[in-house]
């Protein structure tokens, strides 16, 4: 279980650490910041796989004016959690190139940070930061389409702003952050047995994939022992839940090409799987099955009922697929390159249908899967896209079959003492989950940071639709399906 | 003349009432193909008086123009009705509207749409008013030189004649002339209603709408009057194309009562038969990219010059 090297660092040392971690093959998958009585604390938890390693580089900071040196420049994500930080706890980046708000809301008053111990409650709403200062494109012909925050359709808001000329796309800017909840502020102080059914709400459609992060970062912290079996079946759930989700995107996808029969009889199907899932935790989107310690599943699927699914959605797919205008509309649509997928930090399928290798499964196993290799595609387009779904659905088909009818787990070893912090690592249906839970001696929750893949894959958006036309962009937000709860907590 | 009255004033009607029933028969036949229950045939009609209860409002900053694009789209489809030959050939409004005349009032409709769109200001009714522009020129011409090319064996551009002619000599129908203009007709006619593969009827996807994108800041009456026109347009159409092709059953100057029932019955089955194929063809469908639907109206513009070209030539 220990496989968490963890370093207390200054401020200053921590650029050449953590160049020196990246430049390793480490990728940066969170910083926690932590609010204590005289000072702030920040947690750079560094991952890299195969085999699995975790290094967290610790800092503290003063409670006045605390600042901390950018790494912006040497990783994306990091400008983003940065800027994540600087709105919710006041922290200033030194040196950041984009020092624009992230999460912070217009309605915000100045200088209220909502993480720190003394925000108190919500304020009024009021208008004190103005506008958001969207970048104008400006030329011939160019004009500027706003849509949402409140859309047509029954989606979660956000705000997007194009700069097009005719139809073809110059500049997009997604503006999310319109439903910040404070979710990890609510689990301050709570004791970790009734933090899991808020990490079970962060997003509705990924209740085992947040459920199981925090699961395991609690018991890291705790050193709880769970059985072989249990861990078990919890990779069930996790496969269960992206089974039903990627069916889901699939019709989705045909559907906003108004290849309406697959949206329809993937609507079949989906419901055949939430049934399963009823059948096997007593929910139909698989809340309660996964427990602190443990799992609470009521029998465990039947591998021949999914086996017969999965060559119903492998022969849906192919018949998509050789649809002329389907594959004509996927195809080419919307490409994010490897190296645009690598810079950007992306995970999920939507990483590796840029033909990246990220998987948790493999890089951060918490049991064992087998001889599994995730699937990859190279396209980087909305097919890729599509297509990596339905490699996936296989893939997770027989990693069930693997997990219900291959030989027992070998039981984990013994854990060592307790410690006060744990970090789970769960490749959810959208990408790696990251949880990092803190507990204060009496065994409460004194910090709990959420990362959901949208967090990181929400940038390659705009990036994917560098030369698109307007009328693709439902199609390939889409394909990406990324998440506005889990990124807005 | 008293049965081209009766006739003229029967065709509206049915148009009128019938249109959202067609409506509902294709949203069956598509439900039903894909798997689904479906709503039933009189859901648009269900639809319209939910619509119509309504408060009627329009937006901050929209004239007159957004006000009077429902009527004028609803009022010229109205004519259209009494004109093209339906049910009878002998309309009184004949002789003054010809398929020149049944052309424009059409384009007058779809061009108010777009202007009341654009009054709006909004970036959805701009670019849906850009669309149906890029579409409408191409799909206007289409019919008015596709029907051109069948006219010219009649030597009339009377909707009536034309009718009239192929009624009394069916087999003429099988010409290359008038497949080609079939063809070409068809194809603008789906383009025209705004189906698949031109366009989503059923989206909710702002960014994808060409027909929907213009109306998404109507509401209530104003917003019923416009999806009902939208209906007899689409009735209209495919009316028009039963007629030129395959006229059996429409009554002529002279039928009488039976003659008359006779040619509702007709045009009510063949116009819902169509319907059928059309949905029918939706479910193997799906919608092009934006910038191949400018290449498909032009390959229908191709087949209706080419129309025109055989009538002469095979003349």
């Amino acid at each position: 279980m220990s496989i968490r090297t963890i370093a207390d660092i200054s401020p200053g040392e921590l650029t050449e650490h953590a160049a020196r971690l990246l430049a390793g093959g480490h990728r940066l998958a969170m910083i926690s910041a932590r609010q204590e009585a005289e000072e702030f604390a920040l947690a750079y938890l560094f991952v890299a796989g195969g085999p699995d390693r975790r290094t967290e580089l610790r800092l503290r900071l003063p409670a006045a004016r605390p600042a901390v040196p950018s790494l912006a420049r040497l990783s994306f994500p990091a400008g983003r959690f940065e800027r994540e930080i600087r709105d919710l706890y006041g922290i200033t980046p030194l040196d950041h190139p984009l020092p624009r708000r992230l999460v912070r809301h217009h309605h915000w008053p100045r200088g209220w940070y909502p993480m720190r111990a003394d925000a108190g409650p919500p304020p009024a709403f009021g208008d004190p930061e103005g506008p958001y200062p969207f970048l104008t494109v400006e030329g011939q012909g160019v004009y500027e389409i706003p849509v949402g925050p409140v859309h047509a359709g029954l989606i979660e808001p956000g705000h997007f702003r194009f700069s097009v000329v005719g139809e073809t796309i110059i500049k997009l800017k997604a503006r999310l952050w319109f439903v910040h909840k404070g979710i990890e502020k609510l689990f301050e102080g709570r004791r970790p047995e009734d933090g899991l059914e808020l990490a079970e709400r962060v997003s509705g459609d990924t209740s085992v994939g947040h459920a199981l992060a925090y699961c395991l970062a609690v018991e890291e912290a705790t050193r709880a022992q769970v059985s072989g079996r249990a861990q078990r079946e919890r990779a069930v759930l996790l496969e269960l839940e992206r089974l039903y989700n990627h069916v889901t995107d699939l019709g989705a996808l045909c559907n906003d090409v108004a290849f309406g029969i697959m949206h329809a009889q993937t609507g079949r199907i989906r419901e055949q799987l939430l049934r399963v899932n009823d059948e096997v935790t007593g929910h139909r989107l698989l809340r309660g099955g996964v427990r602190l310690g443990g799992a609470g599943l009521k029998t465990l699927p039947d591998p021949e009922r999914l086996h017969a699914i999965g060559a119903d959605v492998a022969e849906l797919a192919a018949l998509a697929l050789r649809h002329t205008v389907v594959a004509d509309r996927f195809t080419g649509t919307a490409v994010l390159s490897a190296d645009a997928a690598r810079d950007l930090g992306t995970l999920g399928y939507v990483a590796r249908a840029s033909g990246l290798g990220a998987d948790a499964r493999r890089d951060h196993p918490f049991t064992g899967l087998g001889d599994f290799t995730p699937a990859r595609r190279t396209g980087g387009d909305v097919l890729a896209r599509f297509q990596i779904r339905a490699e996936e659905i296989a893939a997770s088909i027989a990693l069930i079959t693997h997990l219900v009818d291959g030989p027992p787990a070998a039981e984990p070893a013994r854990p060592e003492e307790r410690s006060s912090s744990g970090v789970g690592l769960v490749e959810g249906w959208r990408g790696t989950i990251a949880h990092r839970v803190e507990l204060a001696p009496d065994g409460t929750l004194t910090r709990v940071k959420i990362v959901d893949p949208s967090f990181f894959n929400w940038p390659a958006l705009p990036v994917a639709l560098g030369s698109a036309i307007v009328p693709d962009f439902p199609l390939v937000n889409k394909s990406f399906n990324l998440s506005y709860a889990g990124n807005d907590l | 003349m008293v049965t081209g009255t009766v006739g003229a004033v029967l065709q509206v009607l049915l148009i009128a009432v019938g249109s959202p029933l067609l409506v509902g028969v294709m949203r069956q036949v598509r439900a039903r193909l894909e798997g689904r229950a479906g709503a039933g045939i009189a859901q648009p009609w269900r639809d319209l008086r939910k619509l119509l209860r309504k408060q009627a409002i329009s937006p901050h900053g929209t004239g007159w123009v957004f006000r009077l694009a429902p009527l004028l789209l609803a009022g010229t489809a109205l004519v259209a009705a009494a004109v093209v030959p339906l049910v009878t050939t002998a309309s009184p409004l004949d002789g003054v509207a010809d398929l020149f005349a049944v052309t424009a009032l059409l384009a007058l409709g779809s061009v108010a749409l777009a202007l009341g769109a654009l009054d709006t200001g909004t970036a959805f009714g701009g670019m849906g008013a850009s669309r149906e522009m890029t579409v409408l020129a191409l799909v206007e011409p289409t019919i008015l030189v596709s029907v051109f090319a069948l006219s010219i064996r009649v030597g009339s551009t009377s909707l009536g004649s034309i009718v009239t002619a192929t009624a009394r000599d069916p087999l003429s129908v099988i010409s290359p002339v008038s497949a080609l203009a079939a063809v070409a007709l068809a194809i603008v006619t789906i383009a025209e209603t705004g189906r698949i593969p031109v366009d989503n009827p059923s989206t909710h996807l702002e960014l994808t709408m060409i027909h929907e994108a213009m109306v998404l800041e109507y509401a209530g009456p104003d917003l019923a009057l416009i999806e009902w026109a939208s209906a007899m347009r689409l009735s209209v159409l495919l009316g028009l194309l039963a007629s030129l092709f395959f006229p059996l059953g429409i009554a002529g100057a002279d039928a009488g009562v039976l003659g008359l029932a006779a040619a509702v019955i007709a045009i009510v089955v063949k116009v819902a038969l169509l319907g059928v194929l059309l949905a029918a063809g939706e479910v193997f469908m799906a919608k092009l990219r934006l910038f191949r639907v400018p290449e498909l109206l032009a390959g229908s513009f191709l087949l209706a010059l080419l129309a025109v070209a055989a009538s002469f030539f095979l003349a």
